[in-house]
């Protein structure tokens, strides 16, 4: 189990090391384009030109421009902004990290409730119009783009419906940090953790149906419903916990996937100063050196979930650990 | 006991009037196709899928013949008839303090039938030419991502060793990006390259639909990759290939006559759900401004354009919101249909 950790930590530091260098390549070394002139973000000015190039020490080889930038991204952490001077990256980063959080880990409490709800209710009701119809939900859910949503979901409360009963406790668009009043934070977040959730509770519940579906003839369950189980127990203590082995993986791996730069879509719409928002507002006056150092953040979040899913994963089921 | 003792098949005698119906083979295609026919949802789905793609291409008709609009042409100054009354299309000091600019809502008519938007164009028009331009990138990047990952994975999961290995790794690093962050840098890297982006003899044009087209076939040539490299290194082990190799045929010839079919049907069960996934992401990238680029219009960038109108003229986020869930629910429909008529047992996912 040691020895597994440690080769897989080791990989884990390999990934990190190979996406620093692709993201880097696709920035600065993009074949016929001076780095410069796009690291200065739209209509520099040439003395904003001349300082890029002396700041990256771009008449070098890439080696050491590549080395130069790490150094300024992890080392000294005093990468800034091309769009405003003022904005240092990595700190912008560290600040805008627990909006995501806050965004992504509602969201997750949310879908996984609702998700297993959905997913048992219509194993429980197969055969009745309640199974096709939980599913047609599910799939509406999953074909809707979630900025699309958000946006529809802006309408109704922030607008049409905001002065009626329903709505009218929802705060304008924007965030407040939890530490400053749980109760507003709570507030400004339950739309947007809705919104977000949405995709993943319809995916979750189709994957958990399936599952239990699949594995409803299996030896163990029913050895359960023999010895006299209620068709509860058989269900919640026996086949719920086998399927959660696929359940929990997948959740890992999501939950990595948004906190890394998923939930961007959701930010924008929404107003929430995350990392995705930080993104976005790069992305529109072409900031690169913000876009790099979020598109690193986001691609180490992923790979150090995924390692962790894989050592938690082989944890929980003995069988798959490999030798 | 006479074991094995050949008994001559009884002969089948007719009743008077009876006739014999020959039961024709069929091939694991032809029952996978009937299977598919005979459910109703996913040929429903089919419909609805089909229809829309029609409609879309029928865009320069609705515009020219219908609509008598160019939706790529601001229109500010313009003017419709809404009931014997002409109106302008952008009014002016419609906003809070006299000022501000509001454009016509939905007339329900067939000029502005869903409104106009900020630049007073057709905003059914220009859904319709999205439909086009979405569709195009969503089918056009699904095809060649499927293309791509088949052909990697028959290499990878054929020849194994170091291929196989350098394969995988580049595969496991494009994987390990959050999907939309390595569109996001690769569209802002080949949105800015000036005069394009030259590949070879061939130059794409920044605004070109294969911008879009190429990154989102890229990033999500992984999802494909793995699981037929799996399926490659296993139906590489099976006796039939073993029988192949010992009449000697050559390595293409495994590769594409014994393999390529048994791996094919993956691919082809996961192409409806990729092409709902890379409408998806077509929609968010043209939505970030990094998609499809003005004045070409795309499902995604009209739900932008209507961002800033979406309390006044809430129809121009709208409807385009609604025909990407209706083709991406007919898609994810027709792939499950398409998934249980080829292979019941099968667990594809394929998503975002």
């Amino acid at each position: 189990m040691t020895a597994f950790i440690i080769r897989r930590l080791i990989g884990l530091v390999l990934v990190l090391f190979a996406i620093t260098v692709l993201v880097f390549l696709i920035f600065f070394a993009t074949p016929g384009v001076d780095p410069s002139a796009r690291l200065a973000g739209r209509n520099p000015s040439p003395e904003t030109v001349a300082a890029v190039k002396h700041e990256f020490g771009l008449d070098r080889p890439l080696p050491v421009r590549y080395g130069l930038m790490m150094k300024r991204l992890f080392i000294s952490r005093d990468l800034v902004s091309y769009g405003n001077q003022a904005l240092e990256v990595v700190p912008a980063i560290t600040s805008a990290a627990p909006v995501t959080f806050s965004l992504v880990f509602g969201a997750a409490v949310l879908w996984v409730f609702f998700s297993i709800a959905m997913g048992l209710f219509a194993v429980i009701f197969k055969g009745t119009i309640f199974d096709p119809l939980l599913m047609i939900l599910a799939l509406i859910g999953i074909s809707m783009p979630v900025f699309w949503l958000g946006e529809v979901m802006n309408l109704i409360t922030q607008d049409r419906l905001h002065d009626t009963f329903l709505f009218s406790w929802v705060p304008p668009l924007g965030y407040v940090p939890f530490t400053a009043n749980p109760w507003q934070w709570f507030l400004h977040l339950i739309i947007p953790w809705i919104t977000l959730s949405v995709l993943y509770i319809g995916f979750y519940a189709r994957v958990l149906r399936a599952n239990l579906l699949d594995i409803q003839n299996e030896d163990y369950v029913r050895t359960a419903k023999a010895k006299g189980l209620s068709p509860r127990a058989v269900l919640v203590k026996h086949m719920l916990r086998t399927s959660m082995i696929t359940f929990v993986s997948l959740f890992g791996l999501d939950l990595g996937v948004l906190i890394g730069g998923g939930a961007l879509l959701t930010e924008v719409v929404f107003g929430l100063p995350g990392v995705g928002l930080l993104t976005y507002h790069a992305l529109l006056s072409l900031d690169l050196p913000v876009i790099m150092a979020t598109v690193i953040y986001g691609a180490f979040f992923i790979t150090i979930m995924s390692a962790l899913v894989d050592i938690v994963y082989a944890r929980l089921d003995p069988r798959i650990r490999p030798t | 006991m006479a074991e094995f003792a050949y008994e001559p098949e009884p002969e089948v005698r007719l009743a008077p009037g009876e006739s014999v119906r020959e039961i024709s083979g069929r091939s694991p295609w032809q029952i996978a196709g009937r299977r598919l026919v005979r459910n109703r949802i996913a040929m429903g789905a089919l419909v609805l899928f089909v229809l829309i793609v029609v409609v879309s291409f029928l865009a320069p008709v609705y515009a020219n013949r219908i609509a008598h609009t160019d939706p790529f042409v601001s229109n500010i100054s313009g003017t419709t008839v809404v009931d014997g009354k002409t109106v302008d299309v952008v009014q002016q000091g419609g906003g809070a303090l006299g000022l501000g600019e509001i454009p016509i809502g939905p007339t329900w008519h067939s000029n502005y039938f869903l409104g106009a938007d900020n630049q007073g164009r057709d905003v059914a028009a220009r859904v319709l030419y999205g439909g086009r331009a979405s569709l195009q990138i969503g089918i056009a990047s699904a095809v060649i991502c499927c293309f791509v990952a088949l052909v990697l994975a028959l290499i990878a999961g054929f020849f194994r060793g170091w291929l196989d290995s350098g394969l995988s790794r580049v595969m496991d690093l494009i994987w390990a990006f959050p999907v939309y962050l390595l569109a996001i840098s690769l569209a802002t890297v080949l949105l800015t390259t000036p005069g394009g982006l030259k590949l070879g003899f061939v130059t794409i044009d920044a605004s070109s639909l294969w911008v879009p087209t190429l990154i989102i076939a890229l990033v999500y040539i992984p999802y494909v990759f793995r699981p037929v490299r799996g399926q490659v290194l296993s139906v590489r082990e099976k006796e039939y290939v073993e029988a192949s190799i010992s009449q000697g045929a050559s390595n293409l010839r495994l590769m594409f006559a014994e393999i390529l079919p048994n791996v094919v049907s993956t691919v082809i069960v996961m192409l409806p759900l990729m092409i709902a996934t890379t409408v998806l992401t077509e929609a968010a990238l043209s939505f970030l401004s990094i998609g499809v680029q003005a004045p070409k219009a795309s499902w995604g960038t009209v739900i932008e354009d209507g961002q800033g109108l979406l309390y006044t003229r809430p129809w121009v986020a709208i409807a385009p919101g609604i025909m990407i869930v209706l083709t991406v629910l007919s898609l994810n429909v027709l792939g499950d249909g398409v998934r249980d008529a080829l292979d019941p047992r099968a667990k594809v996912r394929v998503r975002e």
